[in-house]
């Protein structure tokens, strides 16, 4: 059989790009239980996105085809690093044609179009999100590529399935550098995914606000794409963390069936103790002033350089 | 990759956290919170230092790490908190850089210190000699926060973690200084920290302020 590991990989792929509200909608249940409200439930997005679809687009006169195609780019460029990076198991759809390296620019492709979409209708609010945006982007991907660069020394390689399987394969030791890489990756997560301390995803009322001024001018099915495009790139970046530092239980195609079921349910355990670690590290940090944030990424590209340049020290 | 031994890799993680609460007190603004990251540096010295001596051998080391937990961990930032509160000083201290210059400038040094400390730390026939550069990175890093900070109590603490840098890089080359000098030491940090003390008083009834730049006038008008 060998479609089989390709057929898995799909599979696995398609359930990531489906799975990925419930992600969302599992952080929001667990603030909404931190704050003693009862919440909308975790099927919530699912709600949300099917409503959003069954309406009328709206698009503004001065649109151009950019902003009719940025949805599709951005649910696309997310789609393509689900296949990348191994989020079920460890045998990603484009495992050998693409390394973390080329991961980052996928989110880049994304975070350009969302900027130039922004900017496209010519509003205040648009223009400002946009700024914002590639402020904040261009802080957080060297932080994010060192992060990259850390695993990728102690594994030898840029490929993740290999780092996965390096990592997840090794004697129990400890890794100093590991663990501030993986400091700097929580705060490039929340910088990258517009959470609290950097962006609030709850509020459309603020001047402060950073992904949701971008996306003001969208409506409808352009709408509910963008926004499952944001729940995949939340889920995207758990399970960059989780391959990066906590890989074991990951199943290779060849581990057989029953290894490669107990790795998704493993998988999903994980996700859902990150949802909720997600939920409390928003519940009880405050947001910070837009000029703060240049020192938040600043201290994740920090940890990041030094976890590489104590990998190099003590070669661990 | 050669699998090393249990207490080295704790030493290592404790060096790492060593480097990583420096840099976290580079960048605290607030006083109080330094002072607390101030105890952590001391929590996590006094451990790599048991660490040591159980990787070692070295039954006096026990007694140094006994020793700081109790004078860094405790007595100290006792001191430190008191003072703060009757001196009403929980204000935010502004450095004199802003933080993310100062943070570059803080890899810079420990680039800079982990290539000094190469070719010494080839020398060494410690356990724990791989730490030496970390050891020294936290006394340029310490020098820094003196540097760039101008209010006197962030300044003591600032003193006070070069010191925690010395003593770490006194243990990863010769397995610490001998009992009588390193009990030497702690007696001075802590009369000095009360002198210190004393002194924050008399600056604060003499200008109205704990700003040091009032003390670069030498003339009265």
């Amino acid at each position: 059989m060998t479609l089989g590991p390709t057929l898995l990989a799909l599979l696995q792929t398609a359930l990531t790009i489906a799975l990925a509200p419930l992600l969302v909608g599992w952080v929001d249940q667990c603030r909404a239980w931190l704050q003693n409200r009862r919440g909308a439930g975790v099927l919530q997005p699912y709600r949300t996105l099917r409503k959003l679809f069954n309406k009328d687009a709206i698009i503004a006169h001065s649109a151009s085809p950019i902003f009719r195609a940025s949805p599709y780019v951005q649910f696309g460029a997310m789609a393509l690093a689900a296949a990348i990076i191994p989020v079920l198991g460890n045998g990603p759809l484009l495992a050998t044609s693409a390394d973390t390296i080329a991961l980052v620019g996928v989110f880049a492709v994304a975070r350009v179009f969302a900027a130039l979409a922004g900017m496209d209708i010519g509003t205040a609010f648009g223009t400002l999100g946009a700024r914002r945006e590639m402020f904040v982007g261009f802080l957080s991907e060297p932080a994010l590529l060192m992060v990259f660069f850390t695993a990728s020394l102690l594994s030898q390689s840029t490929q993740l399935p290999v780092i996965v399987d390096v990592l997840a394969h090794r004697e129990l030791t400890i890794y100093p550098s590991l663990a501030f890489a993986a400091v700097a990756f929580v705060m490039v997560l929340l910088a990258e995914n517009a959470r609290i301390p950097i962006d609030n995803p709850a509020t459309h009322l603020e001047l402060t606000m950073i992904h949701e001024a971008m996306v003001l001018e969208y409506s409808a099915r352009h709408l509910a794409l963008i926004e499952w495009s944001a729940a995949l790139k939340l889920l995207n970046y758990a399970a960059i963390g989780l391959a990066l530092f906590v890989p074991w239980g990951l199943a290779a195609p060849a581990d057989g069936g029953l290894a490669i079921t107990l790795g998704w349910a493993l998988t999903v355990i994980k996700l859902g103790v990150v949802g909720a670690a997600l939920a409390l590290i928003e519940t009880f940090s405050a947001k910070l002033r837009i000029f703060r944030a240049p020192e938040f990424l600043a201290t994740a590209f920090l940890l990041a350089v030094l976890g590489l340049l104590v990998h190099q020290l003590l070669g661990s | 990759m050669p699998v090393l031994p249990w207490s080295s890799q704790l030493i290592h993680l404790g060096a790492a956290l060593l480097l990583l609460t420096s840099f976290a007190m580079l960048s605290q603004r607030r006083v109080l919170s330094l002072v607390n990251l101030f105890a952590l540096q001391g929590l996590v010295l006094s451990f790599s230092t048991a660490a040591v001596a159980y990787s070692s051998g070295q039954p006096h080391l026990y007694v140094s790490a006994g020793l700081s937990l109790l004078l860094k961990v405790i007595l100290l930032p006792w001191i430190l908190h008191r003072l703060i509160r009757r001196l009403n000083v929980h204000f935010d201290s502004e450095p004199l850089l802003n933080i993310p210059t100062t943070m570059l400038v803080g890899i810079l040094l420990v680039v800079f210190s982990f290539a000094l400390s190469q070719p010494i730390a080839e020398l060494s026939t410690s356990v724990a000699r791989s730490t030496l550069g970390i050891a020294l990175a936290v006394v340029m890093l310490s020098f820094l926060m003196m540097i760039t900070r101008r209010k006197a109590v962030t300044q003591v603490i600032g003193f006070l973690a070069m010191e925690n840098g010395l003593f770490f890089a006194a243990m990863s080359a010769t397995h610490g200084m001998p009992m009588v000098v390193e009990l030497g030491v702690a007696l001075d940090v802590l009369v000095g920290t009360m002198i210190l003390g004393v002194f924050f008083f008399q600056i604060r009834e003499q200008f109205d302020s704990l700003d040091l730049k009032h003390l670069e006038k030498l003339k009265e008008e």
